[in-house]
């Protein structure tokens, strides 16, 4: 069984590894040309929506106009998505009944879904009508990741260019990744998983009377058009509660397995990106090689440890196996286990097993990814991310060596490695302090639903994910109160945007200089000795910042599973 | 600062209207229009009435039939759930050892370390519409006893409905709980007349 789990998972990454370069060639064309490939087919309604908004996409911007218009939409974007959310009862399409949404809940799902995080402190079957499931789930889906992916393109074309004062349009490049990659993609996928049995309906449910002659009422509405932006928009918010792990959301082995891949197949096309805005594949290739080799021990770990089960249910009662609680039986260990991986390395956050219910270390691998952020990572912020770490990497490198930190030919100064440890430390920043405040509240504590060691990996992997703007949650924790509802909406727009802001100035600052010629003292970043330099920085600063909350929870949890002991 | 705000309300309509209305109403018309079945979530009728929907779990706890794996959600697939309850927690340890009896209290002359760690957990959803082979053959001679089979005839029912991995290597072997009863229930019928 083992062995056919891991060739799966080869065969799933090769194909992904060929997907991700060929679409990398069309996204360089997407982002950077004039008329790219597939034009003609969207090109009238790319013009006709610039028209009617007055926008002029050939007006290249400053990074801080460019910021200040990424700003500005997303502002609008949070603000108009609450009003609908507190309006639902009021709107057509609700079918569901669902009543407004209250204040404070409105707000955590409006900042939840405007930063790709998707969070969610509600129930999708009872909560949302059938009308903001589209024209406010769905949409933000696809315009949140389109958010994304324009975030990182400054910074590529600061590295790309010299002394550059102008970054593109924020406006074109969100039009254009809506348009040219988004929409087809989540189209086809859509009617892809309808064939496989993924609901797309307007009415809301259906009455069965069952075999044992009761009466089932089953949820449905249009699912389809939302799950495949979910997944390729590395957003993770599901039409039901029960997320990825619904039949009706992942019906089948084979759409989860194209749950991964589209969840893969654009933050792996933006890392080939780079290299083609470096003209350096090579470059490309190191960060891919160690990445992927991150991506498939921590799945390898999970996979272990939630194939060997849970031991206290073995020696308690005499049970053998797996641990299957929170597990649905068509995916199994192997497939929950590597999604659970996939859905923390991509920060897409959604599940198709319950986080909550993982073992220690099976949970434990969630988690790390997240502090990490940088697996891969969500679409766009996953890239800004990786090239922050770079930054860091060489400037350590460099004080090693003893020499002007340098990468792609730009000269990383003071201001730059400022930048850039802003970027990198307010992550841990936002996650700590929360998770200190709420241990210390009582209020708080009365939401966790598992005790001991548990309940503190419940609050720290509570604001973890939203810190990551991942969504994933250990659910059993109740989130819907005023306070994680607050502190958790606060901490994802600070999770998204303050790191945003630093690394558009750092790209800005970048931009802005020469060219320094190689020479060969210069500090080679296209080799795999600083490959896992990098991914060593990475490490170290997880483990530094986040390994003392770990310990107290997963790592004592499992401690005391392997010295069977129960708490509470 | 006013005519780029107006630029990005303007935006944010367009936008809103395309990937939040026009987009899904693609997706809507073309799969109520070609493939309605699926669109509507693979209802599964009997004798000209709706039973169930294929893909979700429903309860069955008469001997009669073949049993899924316990549900957070007792099945209600208008709120699917999960129990969220840790490894180390001692609810889980209770809920588990509850199952486990139940299980050995209907199918007796078994013993723990015979019985699959599905059968006695409960799944993601709470709408789990499946179980492992183990599970089911575990069950047969309980379910040949209820319905008056041979042990050999419902054990042949339970291989023919094992649906295998994906290309042998996604998923895990399974039988689709409800149609293992509707077969069985076709069973019975034929037997009996």
């Amino acid at each position: 069984m083992a062995t056919a789990v891991l060739l799966g998972y080869g065969l799933l990454i090769a194909i992904l590894t060929v997907a991700a370069w060929y679409l990398s060639r069309y996204l360089y064309g997407l982002f950077e040309e004039a008329r790219p490939r597939g034009y003609r087919l969207w090109g009238w309604l790319e013009r006709f929506i610039y028209r009617l908004c007055g926008i002029d996409p050939d007006r290249s911007v400053p990074w801080w106009r460019y910021l200040q218009q990424l700003l500005l939409f997303n502002l609008i974007l949070f603000i108009l998505a609450y009003a609908l959310l507190r309006l639902q009862g009021h709107l057509p399409l609700d079918a569901t009944h669902a009543p407004a949404m209250a204040p404070a809940l409105a707000f955590n799902t409006a900042a939840s879904f405007v930063t790709n995080t998707n969070w969610q402190a509600y129930a999708g079957e009872t909560a949302l009508s059938i009308g903001s499931q589209m024209w406010v789930i769905t949409f933000l889906q696809v315009v949140a990741a389109a958010t994304g992916v324009a975030m990182v393109l400054p910074l590529l074309r600061a590295f790309a260019g010299a002394e550059l004062a102008r970054l593109g349009n924020f406006y074109r490049d969100l039009v254009r990744v809506v348009l040219g990659l988004f929409l087809p993609l989540s189209f086809l996928l859509a009617i892809v998983w309808i064939l496989q049995g993924v609901p797309s309906t307007l009415s809301a449910s259906v009455v069965v009377h069952t075999l044992s002659g009761s009466l089932q009422t089953i949820a449905r509405g249009p699912v389809a058009s939302l799950e495949s932006i979910k997944m390729l928009g590395t957003n993770g918010g599901g039409f039901f509660n029960a997320n990825a792990a619904h039949p009706f959301e992942n019906p089948t082995p084979l759409t989860n397995v194209e749950s991964m891949m589209a969840m893969g197949l654009v933050p792996m096309a933006l890392v080939f990106a780079l290299g083609r805005y470096l003209k350096n594949m090579r470059q490309s290739w190191v960060l891919y090689i160690v990445t992927v080799f991150a991506l498939v021990a921590f799945g390898v770990a999970a996979y272990a440890a939630e194939a060997h089960g849970n031991t206290i249910v073995h020696h308690l009662l005499g049970l053998r196996g797996p641990n299957w609680e929170g597990k649905e039986t068509r995916f199994g260990i192997g497939d929950s286990s590597f999604y659970a991986t996939f859905t923390t390395a991509f920060t897409t956050g959604s599940v198709n097993a319950m986080h909550d219910s993982l073992t220690p270390l099976g949970g434990l691998v969630p988690l790390y990814l997240m502090t990490v952020n940088s697996v891969f990572g969500a679409v766009g912020a996953g890239l800004m991310n990786i090239m922050m770490f770079l930054i860091v990497t060489v400037f350590i490198a460099g004080l090693m060596v003893g020499r002007t930190p340098e990468i792609w030919g730009k000269k990383i100064e003071a201001r730059e490695i400022k930048l850039a440890s802003v970027a990198m430390l307010v992550h841990p920043l936002i996650v700590l302090v929360p998770t200190a405040l709420a241990l210390t509240n009582p209020n708080a504590l009365a939401s966790i639903a598992n005790p001991a060691f548990h309940g503190l990996s419940e609050i720290l992997y509570a604001f973890t994910s939203a810190a990551a703007n991942n969504g994933s949650a250990f659910a059993g924790l109740n989130a819907n109160t005023t306070f994680f509802n607050l502190a958790v909406g606060i901490v994802m727009l600070l999770g998204r945007y303050v790191s945003a802001i630093a690394m558009l100035a750092l790209a800005g600052s970048v931009a802005v200089k020469k060219r320094t010629p190689v020479t060969a003292g210069t500090l080679k970043t296209d080799t795999l000795a600083f490959g896992w330099t990098y991914v060593g920085v990475t490490v170290l600063v997880g483990a530094l910042t986040f390994f003392p909350g770990m310990a107290l929870g997963p790592v004592a949890e499992q401690l005391a599973m392997l010295a069977g002991r129960l708490y509470g | 600062m006013i005519r780029h705000t107006w630029t990005a309300v303007r935006l944010f309509v367009l936008m809103a209207i395309l990937a939040g209305f026009i987009y899904p109403a693609i997706v809507l018309g073309i799969s109520q229009l070609t493939m309605a079945y699926q669109a509507n979530g693979s209802l599964v009728h009997y004798h000209g009435r709706v039973v169930g929907a294929k893909m979700i779990g429903q309860s069955f706890t008469s001997p009669k039939f073949f049993h899924g794996r316990p549900s957070a959600a007792d099945y209600n697939a208008a709120a699917s759930t999960a129990s969220n309850l840790g490894p180390s927690n001692p609810a889980l340890v209770k809920e588990v050892k509850a199952s486990l009896a139940l299980v050995l209290k209907q199918n007796p002359g078994l013993r723990a370390s015979q019985v699959p760690m599905d059968l006695v957990t409960s799944s993601d959803s709470g709408l789990d519409p499946n179980i492992s082979p183990q599970a089911a053959y575990l069950q047969v001679p309980r379910v040949a006893r209820a319905n008056g089979l041979p042990v050999s005839v419902v054990r042949a029912l339970v291989t023919r409905n094992i649906h295998g991995r994906f290309l042998g290597l996604y998923g895990e072997p399974r039988l689709n709980v409800l149609e293992l009863n509707l077969a069985l229930v076709s069973l019975v019928k034929s037997n009996g007349s």
